[in-house]
């Protein structure tokens, strides 16, 4: 039997814990307010912001909105009526005055390239011309006369639309309205992203390789070395990005530091200099010295908390060094490594600078291709929408490392 | 509880395992040095027999070296300059997986990846010991520790004692012929501290096997073993079996750190044989000769407080008698802590029982002290 537990003067023991801790609870979320203020302005909402602008499409519908009207009842099966026609240039030369029309004619370009010049050209005639219109548009650019420009417009109607997706997988509506792959010519994205998780995995399975070690010896040796070594492991950290990525341009070019002195051994050949940068392996060479902290130091605070006397214990116990470390020490380090290696991955997928500057053609990871639609294209959408699959990628990996090592398990220093 | 009487001093009774009798030493340190620095020697010229079967605890006060000495027995520290042999073989140069010494660690150093019974088949696995084997030996040594039911659980699961009697099961179960334990009870309460020794000790009976045990804690090394070496300063000051570390310390640092102990400080008189007559503080004491300097040095005398008799009825039986104030009681349940100044030393302790007609005494009153001249050993000063 459960008899309510009450205080002294009979109140439910419940309500009185609740009031007692008031001032405990008050106090507690007035000092996490600020910081819940900060991220939400900060990150949620610039986050959830970018998420929509990958599925928003209102300039169509905005800018043309007796077309859109006037093709919500097409089948698709033919080229459309003259009501259609009429209503596209009505819409045309209204987008024309208030000097729209180039953000309409650029976002169905996107969709299908070549419709830029179609869209500014008929609207500049449009403004002259009498009914019937049909003739007068086919007369001025053939491309009216074919159905894929005309389901390129409906499609982009809608104010929701998952074109920018499809098109960030290399995947577009056909005609028909079936996802298809585009053009053998426009195939960029899908190649792109495997080329920036294969490269990411490179990085950080070098920086696991590299910072392991360093690690080990940090967590190791006596503190007055460690403290040297982590400084030498840190001082990076305090030297500018930019100046590290283009030192490796003077180490790694042709006419650069390591060349040099692999002719000067005698290793190449002077008019076999190694191109080593302004490609993919530059752009993974100087990403895992940059990443290397971010390995080193999750491995470090992992590996200080394993005591010695577990290798000493596994040696006593009759196991050779190696095997100890095997066994006994490298599953010890396991959080430690997941972290490092999630953290890398991470950063590494979302890099930027460096590939910029040392990446060449073939070293460009997907956050160069971003900041090309934020900045060149502007295409916002499939920048968006490329984010927005590169924010789901990570979060799938932190789901799975969750599943695999547990979250609470993760330590970072 | 030091007064219990010690009936398991059967440092030959270990043949009783069908083993062929052996009276080599199983471990020998032969003048073996250690320093870390280059500067000062941990360990000063150690020579130390480890006889086979025997429970031996190196006792002594953090920094004595002991752990050092067990580090090098164990292999994981080099010694500087000496030989260790283990079974009359030379093991300066075995490596620590080579030496077959099993051993239980300060923190039990139990593989937390690991379950409790595949802590244990860990050592018969490097050893490639058969499947149905490993199985066996880990159900027999997790029965041994009372932990049979515990095989699946993970370390962190199990509380500090089970812990603890995981590392022990683990050190036995490959049949090591030693065992070595570095304050493997430091970290567990008091009582199951007392309950630990008498587990350790009568598993050490029970399969004969050698162990040699670190610990700072000298009534654990009185509980449990058969001889005590007292380390300080990188010295052995004393290595004898525990009731004769007691009775018959042999320097000051002995019979301080061993147990609670009187001492007084005066100068050597007269020595005639064993007997010597010291001048402490202006009053003449008769005492027993035991490590002193001779006539006109300075000596420690030590006498444990419950040698000493508060107004004897018979004083002409004690050598020494004095008139002492009561400074302090301290009550203790089964007696009275009495803290009294005699021959000029307010530090005097003696022990009076809580049943004795002695036990309504007062502090500030004055009684008499008598002790026997065998019973006040004179030691170096």
């Amino acid at each position: 039997m459960s008899e309510q537990l009450t205080t002294v003067d009979g109140r439910p023991l419940k309500a009185a814990l609740a009031s007692a801790e008031r001032t405990k609870r008050i106090r507690a979320v007035l000092l996490v307010m600020p910081l819940f203020i900060f991220i939400f302005f900060s990150f949620l909402y610039p986050i959830a912001l970018m998420l929509y602008r990958s599925v928003e499409n209102p300039l169509i519908a905005q800018h043309m909105p007796e077309t859109v009207a006037v093709l919500e009842n097409w089948d698709g099966k033919d080229i459309p009526g003259e009501e259609a026609f009429a209503a596209l240039a009505k819409d045309l030369v209204a987008a024309r005055e208030t000097r729209e029309i180039g953000k309409v004619a650029t976002r169905l370009n996107f969709e299908t390239p070549g419709l830029r010049s179609v869209i500014t050209g008929s609207a500049r005639s449009a403004g002259k011309w009498e009914p019937p219109y049909k003739e007068k548009f086919l007369d001025r650019r053939k491309e009216w006369g074919e159905l894929a420009t005309w389901a390129t417009i409906k499609r982009l109607s809608p104010t929701i639309t998952s074109v920018n997706y499809l098109a960030a997988v290399d995947r577009q509506f056909n005609v028909d309205g079936e996802v298809v792959m585009v053009g053998e010519d426009y195939r960029i994205y899908v190649d792109l992203f495997m080329r920036t998780m294969w490269m990411s995995v490179v990085v950080t399975v070098s920086c696991l390789i590299l910072g392991f070690p360093i690690a080990y010896m940090l967590a190791s040796l006596p503190l007055r070395h460690s403290n040297l070594l982590m400084i030498l492991v840190l001082l990076p950290f305090w030297t500018s990005l930019l100046v590290r990525t283009t030192s490796w341009i003077v180490l790694l070019q042709t006419q650069g530091v390591l060349n040099d002195l692999m002719v000067w051994v005698g290793i190449i050949d002077n008019a076999q200099r190694i191109q080593l940068i302004f490609n993919a392996q530059g752009t993974v060479i100087a990403m895992t010295q940059i990443l290397l902290p971010f390995m080193v130091l999750p491995l470090y605070s992992v590996m200080k908390t394993i005591p010695p006397s577990y290798l000493r214990a596994a040696e006593s116990l009759g196991a050779h060094r190696f095997l100890a470390f095997w066994r006994i020490y490298v599953p010890n380090t396991l959080p430690g490594v997941g972290a490092g290696c999630l953290l890398v991955f991470i950063l590494a997928i979302g890099y930027y600078i460096t590939p910029a500057l040392v990446g060449g053609q073939d070293g460009q990871m997907i956050s160069n291709m971003i900041a090309f639609h934020m900045q060149k294209s502007l295409n916002w959408g499939l920048a968006a929408a490329l984010g927005g699959i590169l924010l789901v990628g990570v979060i799938m990996l932190y789901w799975l490392y969750n599943k695999l090592v547990g979250i609470d398990r993760l330590k970072l220093g | 509880m030091i007064a219990r009487k010690r009936a398991a001093h059967r440092v030959t009774g270990m043949a009783q395992g069908g083993m062929t009798e052996n009276n080599d030493p199983l471990v020998r340190f032969e003048s073996v040095q250690k320093s870390y620095d280059g500067e000062t020697l941990v360990v000063k010229d150690l020579n130390l027999d480890v006889a086979r079967g025997e429970f031996l605890t190196m006792l002594g006060p953090s920094g004595s070296g002991k752990t050092t000495c067990l580090m090098m027995l164990a292999g994981f520290e080099p010694a500087t300059h000496g030989e260790i042999y283990l079974d009359n073989s030379p093991i300066n140069n075995v490596p620590p997986h080579k030496r077959g010494i099993g051993m239980v660690f300060q923190n039990y150093a139990l593989f937390p990846h690991m379950s409790v019974a595949e802590n244990l088949a860990f050592p018969l696995e490097v050893r490639k010991t058969p499947k149905s084997e490993i199985e066996q030996r880990v159900t027999k040594a997790l029965d041994m520790v009372q932990l049979g039911s515990f095989g699946n659980r993970r370390p962190a699961q199990l509380s500090g004692g089970q812990q603890q009697r995981v590392a022990v099961a683990r050190a036995l179960v490959f049949d090591p012929v030693l065992v070595l334990m570095d304050e493997p009870l430091g970290a567990l309460d008091k009582q199951l501290r007392e309950q630990m020794q008498y587990e350790i000790k009568h598993i050490h009976e029970n399969l004969g096997v050698t162990v040699v045990y670190v610990t700072h804690d000298q009534s654990e090394a009185l509980t449990m073993s058969n001889r005590v070496a007292v380390f300080n300063d990188g010295v052995i000051q004393q290595l004898a079996p525990p009731d004769e570390l007691y009775e018959r310390p042999q320097n000051a640092f002995v019979a301080q750190f061993i147990g609670e102990n009187n001492t007084l400080v005066g100068d050597i008189k007269e020595a005639d044989g064993d007997n010597v007559t010291v001048d402490v503080n202006g009053s003449i004491i008769k005492a027993l000769n035991v490590n002193t300097g001779g006539v006109g040095s300075k000596t420690t005398l030590s006498i444990r407080p419950e040698r000493v008799a508060v107004n004897p009825s018979n004083e002409g039986d004690y050598q020494n008698v004095f008139k002492a104030t009561v400074e302090e009681l301290i009550y203790l349940g089964d007696h009275i802590r009495t803290r009294a100044s005699v021959c000029g030393d307010d530090e005097f302790v003696v022990k009076i029982a809580n049943a004795s007609a002695l036990a309504a005494i007062k502090e500030g009153t004055e009684v008499t002290f008598g002790w026997k001249a065998e019973d006040c050993r004179a030691l170096d000063a």
